[in-house]
């Protein structure tokens, strides 16, 4: 199976390697041709408005959008997960998001770089106990629209969320080494 | 690090975190908040909050010392991207005093004086995470061993010449590969040789890179200069007075944006490196007295 990682900025290198420890293909992706042959792909973490005005440079709104319309399956991490929202609050005036997924997700909600945290999360879908969870001025997720799966919640707010072969997580498997939220897009969310 | 349940705050992994977002993208010298807008349209992943750009602090002289906090704070309100600042090398209550205005990273910098000629700060005191410079493996290696959780290669600040922030990104990759060819017991003494703690130079042999984000900084003036130190394996480029001290900052602060992403295509950077106007005047190194290098501070 062949995976892209969009990989115009942030932490798409630890999303290649964890995919490839799973026996998966990963393509780094920076132009929207490159679409063209991936069952799914990760929007990383990274500055959703750096990444987002690279979106826009390169025409990769209406690539990814037209991709996923044919089947191509879409999990974002914190500031990717910020991308793929309806509905972004706190965000800059002219900033662009994906409008994929029916969540209303807040920027930067727990405040600043000292208030990032780690914290066990029960994701559900993951299995063997509690998935740690590393939140880097992470968003969270207001609110889902009726169509949308609450996967994982953390101290109330919603830090994971699932609408059909769409995923969104606030925290940032990527850097825990832990491969179970990977293997559950790969085997639970593409191809849904 | 504060700890309530199962949440913790300041650990490394949190403060090693922010360093791997930032990854792939452009640090941008600011001095206030219409500089910082124009570097966050620009699509920097972060802006450093400065009372001068090092070339400024070049040609002024004297005592270069943390921002006033006014214009920290200007900078903070203003961007909703991750705000650095400098502190000076040493300074612990500069740092204190950056920690209290809530910024996001810390830059102990060979910019500004130094005000201990023995000691850094001790990071590990801190929530907030630190980025320190290197010429070298040893450098790096003692940084990373005070806390930081980030490390750029120094270059030669506020010259718009990249020739010594290649020379520290070939020194620090050739240095880990001499590593990664040692036998056990050679490990011993090439701590030794590095002034690093051994724990660390053998982790450096075993996994072939830093444990720590690298970016490049100093003299970075171009969009094509970018993509170098790109190309010669940084994760990110600090650009310093290169944007604001160049005929048309916005436009270069995006070019050079896009070539740190697109650093192998060739085409791509030649695109974005059109019309951009005037770069910074540059200063050929050999043309500043020792006792002024920055570089050389640090310990």
């Amino acid at each position: 199976m062949k995976v892209g990682v969009l990989a115009l900025q942030g932490a798409f290198r630890e999303h290649i390697v964890t995919l490839e420890a799973l026996g998966a293909s990963a393509v780094a992706v920076r132009l929207p041709e490159q679409l063209g042959d991936v069952s799914g792909l990760i929007i990383p973490g990274g500055e959703s408005t750096a990444i987002g005005k690279l979106m826009r440079t390169y025409g990769f709104y209406d690539a990814i959008r037209q991709q996923h319309g044919a089947g191509m399956a879409v999990w974002g991490t914190c500031a990717g997960a910020i991308l793929m929202a309806k509905e972004v609050l706190d965000a800059l005036p002219d900033q662009e998001a994906l409008g994929l997924m029916d969540i209303a997700i807040r920027r930067n909600a727990y405040g600043r770089q000292v208030d990032s945290f780690e914290a066990d999360l029960d994701v559900r879908g993951v299995d063997d106990g509690p998935f740690r969870g590393v939140f880097i001025r992470a968003p969270w997720i207001e609110s889902v629209g009726d169509g949308t799966e609450v996967l994982a919640r953390h101290d109330g707010h919603i830090v994971a969320a699932r609408q059909g072969d769409l995923m969104a997580t606030t925290f940032h498997p990527e850097l825990t080494g832990d491969p179970r939220v990977h293997r559950y897009f790969l085997d639970s969310v593409i191809g849904a | 690090m504060t700890e309530s349940g199962s949440t913790t705050t300041g650990t490394l992994r949190v403060k090693t975190g922010l360093a791997e977002m930032l990854k792939g993208g452009v640090i941008m010298d600011v001095v206030n908040a219409e500089q910082a807008k124009i570097a966050e349209d620009a699509g920097a992943v972060a802006v450093m909050a400065l009372e001068r750009v090092p070339a400024d602090i070049r040609a002024a002289g004297g005592v270069a010392r943390m921002a006033d906090p006014t214009i920290v704070d200007e900078v903070v309100k203003s961007v909703s991207i991750p705000v650095m600042a400098k502190c000076r090398i040493g300074h612990f209550v500069e740092a204190q005093v950056l920690q209290s205005l809530g910024v996001d990273y810390i830059d102990e910098s060979e910019v500004l004086t130094p005000v201990d000629e023995e000691h850094h700060v001790n990071k590990w005191d801190f929530a907030v995470p630190f980025v320190c410079g290197c010429r070298n493996l040893g450098e790096a290696l003692r940084r990373i061993t005070e806390g930081a959780a980030m490390v750029r290669t120094k270059g030669e600040p506020g010259t718009g010449n990249v020739v010594e922030a290649v020379r520290h990104i070939r020194t620090v990759h050739d240095e880990i590969a001499w590593l990664k060819g040692l036998r056990p017991e050679q490990l011993f003494t090439a701590a030794k040789d590095l002034q690093a703690p051994y724990d660390l130079v053998k982790w450096v042999a075993e996994n072939g890179k830093l444990p720590v984000v690298n970016f490049s900084a100093g003299g970075i003036a171009t969009p094509a200069d970018a993509a170098l130190m790109m190309q010669l394996g940084c994760d990110g480029v600090f650009v310093g007075s290169g944007i604001f001290k160049s005929g048309d900052p916005s436009k270069r602060a995006k070019a050079i944006v896009e070539a740190t992403t697109h650093f192998e295509d060739a085409e791509i950077i030649a695109r974005v490196s059109r019309n951009l106007g005037e770069a910074m005047v540059g200063i050929n190194i050999s043309d500043i007295p020792d006792a002024e290098r920055m570089q050389e501070r640090g310990w």
